[in-house]
């Protein structure tokens, strides 16, 4: 069973060897797609089994619980669909001649290399290895975002190396400071272990772990999005080929976060609950006022698609803030279905894009719907989604985290985010509205979409629908993650 | 060793990561940059030599050893290649802040690290490591500030190496180094990342024709 938790790191890794070998073929892409299918596959088989065994270890270096494996079924569930979509994008786009062979290859390889480590970076029974593993994603994402070696995607490239470096750099501080803490409270030399530091979290010095938490805070919060080093965001997003975007907003966020929940759940033992509460939920509004305040009149798709994330991810930090086991569960919920959304709208952005010599300025895009039935119809449910309208997911799980903030004495928050996301609201129905409604112009051909990203798509939206009508066991597999980061009810 | 000698020997070290952060505030050729950088890392190697040879704990002796072939040779050794190369310029461009306000401000930041890492001190009284703790805060404050007021992208390449060699050395001071699983994929990460800036600088100097930062001014709002 054990090896279950070996399979997520070496499927991936395979894959990115055997494209370092051949280069980018057929069968490669599908081993990238195999390999993201074995990540969510071991997600969910041990989803099955954490139930009955509340932590399952692979040695001293890897370890599952529950918030383990619910990260490991959303990189699972996103990395499925955009290595699927990214097989014929790549081939589009070198039958295109917008990139070259040796660059293909490049993509092949960093992709996978990204999966890996995103895979160890929630695995990792060790903050100082998943701290390795997240900067590693930083690493293997790097030349991603500049694959398109345009000005614009070099200068998007520097400045997401160099603001995730720094912010990255600082959770390493945080990190170190916890341990020396942890050292003086008697934790020994494993003392950055994620059991070891629980059990000994009531001994942490307050002012050193006090320190500690605001500079992971921090740090983390750059790679997670959110204010005030949020501005690789959109850069980033919008010059990364359409499956990396995905991968970045679905997953990457989502992943750096978890770490953040990993340590509220020993700071808060250390420092009572006050203290990250305060900071997330400073974090988390200042993130959705930004956000909220980009889209509106904004005017590139995937821009706007990037500031959604964001808003998504401040809104994912106050139900963090608000710490109840519903407020967690909820916040899972929230995680996976806007991953699985914005994959779908980044995919489908990334086909637009084709379609318009590279443009996705939302002045050049126009009638969606009568131009390709399918991305239309993609893109429609992607919004819906994002707007939080049932019968999605979205929808039960922002009612739960406004419920969780109100059990929690904060329900004065609830006032500004709320107006926040009613303005978020009706900026994305605004501008959607424009892409996708209206009659194509004698210029605007139907839009022909690849086999493959149609089966993506596809995918993604009837996930989507499944997810909204029912979480199923699913839910179970939230609330034990709650459980296990000791949120009370 | 006796501990007044080992505590006067990490005492010079830690003064002397902080003396070169001081010293690259004030100059401005990116060559002489790089050398700095380089006499940062032998002193960041040091702290865990010295620990290492007054406990004789062969593991930390390794781990002194890596780190001074990396951040004392290789790193800065790819900046120096970095910033020879063709069509760099050699120095900084105009800065945003003059030199005499720069040192200020370094100072300035000097003095907040200390006040920060009260916490620090107040819980390891006894250990003359850990009381040097705030000189290694002090340059990652520092390095920070070089980031922000620097315009060429080689210099803020040097910030970054600067800034970790100051994590790095609060945590040779104050724990002997973290596990050396998390200190050798850290390192890994910031070679890798080293590298990869410098690829970086290599293609904008290509793309826009030199490496000013403020020419990255495309994607806005």
């Amino acid at each position: 069973m054990s090896l279950l938790l070996l399979l997520p790191l070496l499927a991936p890794l395979a894959a990115a060897t055997l494209t370092a070998l051949v280069g980018w073929r057929r069968f490669t892409a599908w081993a990238g797609v195999a390999a993201a299918a074995t990540i969510l596959g071991c997600g969910i088989t041990l989803a099955t089994r954490i139930t009955s065994t509340p932590r399952i270890r692979f040695g001293t270096l890897l370890r599952a619980d529950a918030l383990t494996v619910t990260m490991l079924i959303v990189i699972g569930s996103v990395a499925t669909l955009s290595c699927w979509a990214g097989v014929g994008y790549l081939d589009a786009d070198l039958v295109a001649g917008r990139t070259t062979a040796h660059r293909a290859r490049l993509y092949g390889v960093l992709v996978a290399a990204f999966l890996t480590a995103m895979s160890l970076a929630v695995l990792a029974n060790d903050l100082g290895v998943a701290w390795v593993a997240i900067e590693a994603t930083t690493i293997a994402t790097a030349f991603l975002v500049g694959h398109r070696n345009t000005r614009a995607a070099l200068e998007a490239t520097w400045k997401y190396v160099i603001i995730c470096s720094v912010g990255i750099a600082f959770a390493f501080l945080g990190t170190v400071l916890l341990y020396f803490a942890a050292r003086h409270a008697g934790a020994g030399g494993s003392a950055l272990a994620l059991d070891t530091l629980r059990a000994h979290a009531t001994h942490l010095d307050a002012g050193v772990t006090r320190l500690a938490s605001g500079l992971l805070l921090v740090g983390y919060g750059t790679k997670a999005g959110l204010v005030p080093f949020h501005t690789w965001l959109a850069d980033a997003h919008s010059q990364a080929p359409a499956p990396v975007s995905a991968l970045m907003s679905g997953v990457l966020l989502s992943v750096a976060f978890s770490a953040l929940l990993r340590i509220k759940s020993i700071a808060d033992i250390a420092l009572g609950p006050g203290f990250l509460r305060t900071g997330l939920l400073i974090v988390g509004l200042a993130t959705v006022l930004i956000a909220a305040s980009l889209l509106v009149g904004q005017r590139d798709l995937k821009r706007m698609l990037a500031y959604s994330s964001m808003e998504n991810m401040g809104l994912i930090a106050i139900a963090a803030a608000a710490g109840t086991r519903l407020a967690i569960a909820a916040l899972l919920l929230h995680v996976l279905a806007h991953g699985i959304a914005k994959t779908v709208l980044f995919l489908s952005a990334g086909q637009l894009q084709h379609a318009h010599g590279g443009s996705t300025r939302i002045s050049d895009i126009a009638a969606v719907l009568a131009r390709s039935r399918l991305l239309g119809i993609a893109m429609s449910s992607g919004i819906l989604v994002l707007l939080a309208l049932p019968p999605f997911a979205t929808f039960a799980s922002e009612l739960s985290i406004a419920r969780g903030l109100a059990d929690a004495h904060l329900g004065w928050a609830l006032a500004p985010l709320l107006l926040l996301l009613a303005v978020a609201f009706a900026a994305l129905v605004a501008t959607t509205a424009r892409i996708l409604l209206g009659r194509p112009a004698t210029d605007q051909p139907a839009i022909a979409v690849p086999r493959t990203a149609a089966i993506a798509l596809v995918l993604g939206v009837t996930a989507s629908v499944i997810l909204g009508l029912t979480a199923g066991p699913l839910t179970h597999l939230f609330r034990l993650a709650a459980t296990a980061l000791g949120a009370a009810s | 060793m006796s501990t007044a000698t080992y505590t006067e020997l990490l005492d010079l070290a830690a003064g002397g990561l902080l003396l070169t952060a001081v010293l690259i505030v004030w100059r401005r050729e990116l060559a002489a940059m790089a050398r700095l950088l380089t006499v940062q890392g032998l002193a960041l190697a040091t702290i865990p030599l010295l620990e290492g040879a007054r406990t004789h704990d062969p593991a930390l002796v390794g781990v002194g050893g890596a780190v001074l072939l990396l951040r004392g040779v290789v790193l800065p050794a790819l900046l120096t290649r970095a910033s020879r190369a063709d069509g760099e310029p050699r120095r900084e461009s105009t800065p945003l802040l003059n030199t005499s306000a720069s040192l200020l401000a370094a100072a300035a930041l000097t003095m907040i690290a200390f006040a920060l890492s009260r916490p620090l001190l107040a819980l390891d009284r006894g250990s003359p490591a850990t009381q040097a703790a705030p000189t290694g805060l002090a340059v990652v404050l520092i390095a920070v500030f070089v980031m922000v007021t620097r315009r060429r992208a080689l210099s803020q390449a040097m910030g970054f190496l600067m800034l970790d060699n100051g994590i790095a050395a609060v945590a040779f001071l104050i724990t002997a180094g973290v596990p050396v699983i998390v200190e050798l994929g850290a390192s890994l990460d910031i070679l890798f990342a080293v590298i990869i800036l410098g690829v970086l600088t290599g293609r904008l100097r290509r793309t826009f024709g030199e490496t000013d930062l403020d020419l990255l001014r495309e994607l806005h709002e």
